[in-house]
């Protein structure tokens, strides 16, 4: 059952991510798609996230089908014009890859080519009606295509925005994107369920399924700098604490994120697991969430 | 208006190093707004060209003048004469002035003493922010007199990226999210309906471009014989 299917079926909906390297190294990549193959619904793969130049998301997408895992292909706007989003987009189609997830992406200057010329010709919403155009065998300027493809198309929202502003302006934002044919959202990590469950209230009724961002701690450390870098994620402190007492990182990690999962079965519709280079202590985390 | 800022006096002193008779032309527009090329600058780089080249024993000749507006033809015309008398012109103006003198004054080179920056406006004193990028697709109505294509890093016009903390930009923490002070000043004006509607894919223009008005062109029978 491929990822659509699936969230047609209403079943509590579980995605990964992967992030490619830099150069041409899969082994180590395929082999922990292997192991989430059969316990994931689909797997997300980043296109150069961070700005940093690495290996594509739609060779490694194409990878990942090959092994037999539904991927969702993660497409930003930062580096590509309208031809090439549209021409991506059809030659991710004729790989065999279903499902696009569309970003605005992060800006050059925070990544290792500060200086590369950064696009954003197209932003998210406009890329979402663009894979609609797609989809009904039109490029955005019209012309009919010869073969269509039928993209499973999804978006992004940050639901620990922080401040009234900026997640009035996501939750708008977010309305845009489904009326520009967003069918699923993927949010940034929760760490806080109270304020989730807040955020779901808000956006309940516009019946477009959402899954819950989940990001694996790896240290005290780690929640300390993306709380202090990270736009949206915030760490409460008693996690923190956890994590700093703790003498078995994994162990509390994988404890602390299936919590958040079974908090979040009652408040969304799936999780999106971003495991940051732990993709390997994923099944872990599925076990112990009872899933 | 246009902001500009003078260049590093050593650059300058380069580019006229082979000249004896210098022009310093200022521009009585944007740039003496933000005092980088009105008369008070005029002044004060030929003074210390003058005195570059005193140091260095080097005989030259600086005059000063101040145009009206550099990027006006008839302006520039006027300075025809006044110019004959010297090897070269040193244009305090944008890049505009430098090059309507270029386009008017055919014997004499012109070399530019600002850099041209950006359009923008001071949002304090003695600091200057590029406000408009001159796209040519207006979208102030829906956003509240406030620029998301010159003022967001990304240019987004569907509200913001959702990389912002604290209200302030991702990618520079001394500029505010744009899309923050929109909203600030939509809900001041009661109009954040405004943000719902989607905005369309911005029309990439092809430089140069050029703006032609009909009614103001002069007809082809009246320019006979001109």
């Amino acid at each position: 059952m491929g990822f659509r299917e699936a969230l047609d079926s209403g079943k509590f909906l579980v995605t990964a991510e992967v992030g490619p390297v830099k150069g041409t190294e899969t082994d180590v990549l395929l082999e922990d798609a292997e192991l989430l193959k059969g316990k994931v619904d689909a797997v997300n793969v980043t296109d150069l996230q961070s700005s940093v130049m690495r290996l594509g998301s739609m060779a490694v997408c194409h990878l990942l089908k090959d092994h037999g895992i539904d991927p969702i292909l993660q497409m930003t706007c930062r580096d590509r014009n309208r031809l090439a989003l549209q021409s991506d987009l059809l030659s991710a189609w004729v790989l065999g890859i279903r499902n696009v997830l569309a970003l605005t992406g992060d800006h050059p200057t925070l990544g290792d080519h500060p200086d590369a010329m950064s696009v954003f010709d197209l932003d998210s919403v406009s890329l979402l009606k663009v894979i609609g155009r797609l989809n009904e065998g039109f490029d955005m300027a019209g012309n009919q295509l010869k073969g269509a493809p039928d993209f499973f198309p999804g978006a992004v929202v940050n639901p620990g925005a922080d401040n009234e502003a900026a997640l009035e302006m996501q939750i708008i934002k977010m309305e845009k994107k489904i009326e520009a044919g967003a069918k699923f959202f993927q949010t940034q990590g929760i760490f806080d369920l109270d304020l989730f469950e807040k955020f779901m209230k808000r956006v309940e009724g516009f019946n477009t399924p959402v899954l819950g961002g989940i990001i694996l701690l790896k240290s005290a450390g780690m929640a300390r700098f993306m709380n202090k870098n990270v736009a949206g994620v915030f760490v409460p402190d008693p996690l923190i604490k956890e994590m700093e007492e703790t003498k078995d990182k994994v162990k509390t990690s994988v404890k602390i994120a299936a919590e958040l999962i079974k908090g979040m079965k009652s408040l969304c519709q799936g999780v999106h697991i971003m495991a940051i280079g732990w993709e390997k202590r994923v099944p872990m985390v599925l076990d112990e969430a009872g899933l | 208006m246009v902001i500009a800022e003078i260049k590093p006096f050593e650059e300058i002193k380069n580019l006229l190093k082979k000249y004896k008779k210098i022009l310093v032309a200022g521009c009585g527009s944007c740039v003496t707004v933000c005092l980088s090329g009105g008369k008070k600058q005029v002044e004060l780089l030929a003074s210390a060209l003058r005195t570059a080249r005193k140091i260095e024993s080097d005989d030259v000749v600086v005059g000063e003048m101040v145009i009206p507006r550099q990027c006006e033809p008839k302006f520039v015309d006027m300075i025809k004469d006044e110019a004959g008398k010297y090897e070269v012109i040193l244009s305090m103006g944008c890049g505009a002035g430098v090059q309507e003198i270029a386009e008017r004054i055919e014997n004499i080179p012109v070399l530019p003493a600002l850099n041209t920056t950006f359009i923008g406006m001071a949002d304090e004193q003695g600091q200057y922010l590029e406000v408009c990028a001159a796209c040519g697709d207006c979208i102030l109505s829906m956003t509240g007199g406030i620029c998301p294509v010159t003022r967001c890093a990304k240019s987004l016009i569907n509200g913001p990226c959702g990389g912002s903390q604290g209200g302030l930009c991702e990618v520079s923490k001394d500029n505010p999210c744009v899309w923050q002070l929109i909203y600030d000043r939509l809900v001041k004006l009661n109009m954040l309906y405004l943000l719902k509607g989607i905005s369309q894919p911005k029309t990439r223009s092809v430089h140069p471009r050029r703006m032609v008005r009909e009614d103001l062109k002069l007809k082809k029978e009246s320019t006979k014989g001109v």
